[in-house]
């Protein structure tokens, strides 16, 4: 059972990481060209939105959707003040990355061994040292790298994750130089004492506030997740636009939270964002239309923004 | 809620967000709000779907459907299950066969079938089909009152006073609804003491329960501590529930922070059934089924069995022809045999 007490009031500001271009796309079985990725990442842009996860440096053959990562870095129109970070599996990408013009870039650990064997097909030790190599020439110039850490709440294959695992990644990737952490509910199976404990566990190891979450809205959790989160203190949140990317681990189901949403409760509860809600929705409506799907997000749907 | 005309259809809340009345002046915000010091080790859930849930589908369900869903309900473990309305069928529809539904339905001992009974005809009528408790829906805002059931608040509560008279004789338990609690379809923001107002009368005249609904879904855990804290007031906790709805994706947070708040008593839909009048295409009612996941995995007891709930939840939508809206349901259907999140 969980304790209530020593939850602390809510932040004044949350910073909103979106993923939508990059986790979301990369999830969405249609191939968007990169003019229309473009497009979005503007559009996002324009929202207020003040970091945009632009692409992913990782190899075409296993993610076809990413195969044209160098003409959307070039491709965007950089607004002043907002940062582009990339997904940069390892070095060969990370030179790809920075040669593209990219000034951040993201790695991802994960918190159980065999999602990393299954998902990236090396160990959580052997990708941690994969990253040092990024790290290090990261660090040489000056390009701040943020770090993911899947499978925080649970595993599809492992099932339940134990947060002093989840406490040891983080811990790794932080002292190894990342400026921050985003701790994914990569199935979305977590709820909101999970949060609590994994974030209780990760604390211990990692500040505050240089913690994000990353919550799947998988089993409709998100949102209660994400306030658990706020009241411990986490002043980071990774969403994605119209709710895009699927779950992969099943079919059909959803996979991340939708913007739209989060930012909903968040004004709700006036915490500031600096997004434009309802330029926002036209940025999902924009892209829900290219990829001829419906919204996930239910501020856009009741907004008839569907 | 009840009998919106289909014409009240255009998208207010869009509305709302575009303009600056969004943001709820700062005396109806809270920022911190636990108010216990943990969550409680069991929540009651009542199960609206069969009424609030299929008034609101635009589908006609049979008769015997209604029954069998109800039937199937009984068998997860729900101690609650509203079955059907006593209000006209001129007015709504889908809840004309009420008196073959509620003598129809296979009673379980340990479940209890609420009835709406918006006036004294729909009271007796529903006495003389069997009924052994009721309920009555007043709202917090005068508008949605005049709109949704032509008179106002205070003419309404005269209405109910009637009805609670005659079932205190019958010694048949009475359940308050509150509609609007967090916002209004017409009037937009609703302050908390117009809430308090309301949930205090209902209560007063001898509701043992009053459930306070998000009409809208509009809410935000912030709006609901607030008004939570105004209610608590003047109504016992142990006497209070929350109705959300999750047209804006609200729901869970909300009941979260209302449990967090002391709240025990939470209302859902199976398979998130009833959509929204005030929005087409949104959603409604928040499902039964991401509520029992949300409230398992905090620990918290409820009785339900979460397969038995899923399952009869595909059997209505199969019914209705139309998928479901809960997403423990979409993602337990299709997830890799070796992911059982039923356990």
């Amino acid at each position: 059972q969980v304790s209530l007490s020593g939850l602390k009031p809510l932040p004044e500001k949350v910073k909103i990481v979106e993923v939508g271009p990059r986790d979301g796309l990369q999830n969405e079985k249609t191939i968007v060209p990169a003019d229309v990725k473009i497009r979005l990442i503007d559009m996002l842009s324009e929202a207020g939105l003040p970091v945009i996860e632009a692409t992913s440096f990782v190899s075409p053959k296993w993610v076809p959707q990413m195969a044209d990562q160098e003409e959307v870095m070039r491709g965007i129109h950089r607004k002043p003040g907002v940062s582009y970070p990339v997904l940069t599996p390892n070095l060969k990408g990370y030179r790809a990355a920075v040669k593209a013009g990219a000034m951040e870039v993201a790695i991802f650990g994960a918190a159980s061994e065999l999602f990393s064997k299954r998902n990236i097909n090396c160990s959580v030790e052997e990708s941690l040292q994969r990253f040092e190599e990024v790290m290090s020439a990261a660090r040489e110039e000056k390009v701040p790298v943020r770090g993911y850490v899947s499978c925080v709440l649970g595993c599809p294959y492992e099932g339940s994750v134990s947060p002093s695992r989840v406490a040891e990644v983080a811990q790794r990737l932080y002292s190894m130089g990342c400026y921050e952490v985003s701790l994914g509910d990569t199935v979305g199976m977590g709820t909101p004492g999970g949060m609590a404990a994994m974030l209780e566990a990760v604390m211990r190891e990692v500040p505050v506030h240089a913690l994000a979450v990353h919550c799947h809205d998988t089993y409709g959790q998100a949102l209660a997740n994400i306030l658990v989160a706020l009241q411990n203190g986490v002043s980071v949140v990774d969403a994605s636009v119209a709710g895009l990317g699927g779950c992969p681990y099943a079919q059909g189901a959803s996979g991340n939270v939708a913007t739209e949403d989060v930012v909903y409760m968040l004004h709700g509860l006036s915490i500031h964002t600096g997004v434009d809600l309802p330029k926002l929705m036209d940025a999902g409506s924009y892209i829900c239309r290219s990829l001829n799907r419906r919204t996930s997000s239910k501020v856009a749907q009741a907004s008839c923004k569907l | 809620m009840g009998n919106v005309p289909n014409a009240v259809k255009h998208c207010l809340s869009y509305e709302n967000l575009m303009g600056e009345s969004f943001r709820l002046p700062s005396s109806f915000q809270e920022k911190k709000w636990p108010e216990v010091h943990k969550f409680p080790d069991f929540v009651k859930i009542v199960e609206v779907g069969p009424r609030d849930g299929l008034q609101n589908e635009k589908e006609m369900v049979p008769t015997e459907i209604k029954i069998q869903l109800i039937d199937m309900l009984s068998q997860t473990g729900l101690s609650v299950i509203e079955a059907t309305s006593f209000v006209s069928s001129k007015w709504v529809v889908q809840m004309a066969d009420h008196n073959e539904v509620l003598t129809g339905i296979n009673k379980s001992p340990h479940v209890r079938y609420p009835v709406l009974t918006p006036n004294i005809q729909g009271f007796q009528a529903a006495v003389e089909a069997g009924a052994a408790e009721v309920a009555v829906f007043g709202s917090a805002s005068e508008t949605f009152s005049r709109k949704n059931i032509n008179c106002s608040v205070e003419e309404s509560m005269q209405r109910f006073e009637q009805v609670i008279c005659a079932a205190r004789q019958a010694c048949i338990p009475v359940r308050g609804y509150v509609s609007c609690a967090l916002g209004c379809p017409y009037e937009g923001q609703v302050h908390p003491a117009q809430v308090t107002k309301v949930a205090k009368r209902l209560h007063e005249l001898g509701c043992y329960e009053v459930s306070l609904g998000d009409t809208t879904g509009m809410g935000t855990a912030g709006s609901m501590a607030a008004m939570l804290r105004a209610v608590m007031a003047e109504v016992p906790i142990h006497a209070l529930a929350v109705h959300c709805h999750d047209t804006y994706g609200q729901a869970l947070a909300n009941i979260l922070t209302a449990l967090q708040m002391g709240v025990s008593v939470v209302d859902s839909s199976v398979a998130g059934l009833g959509g929204c009048p005030y929005a087409e295409g949104a959603s409604g009612n928040v499902s039964t089924e991401d509520v029992v996941y949300m409230l398992h995995g905090l620990g918290i007891q409820t009785g339900v069995d979460l397969a038995k709930v899923i399952e009869a939840g595909d059997f209505i939508c199969r019914a209705l022809k139309r998928p479901t809206n809960s997403k423990v349901s979409q993602a337990t259907s299709r997830s890799q045999p070796s992911f059982n999140m039923c356990e």
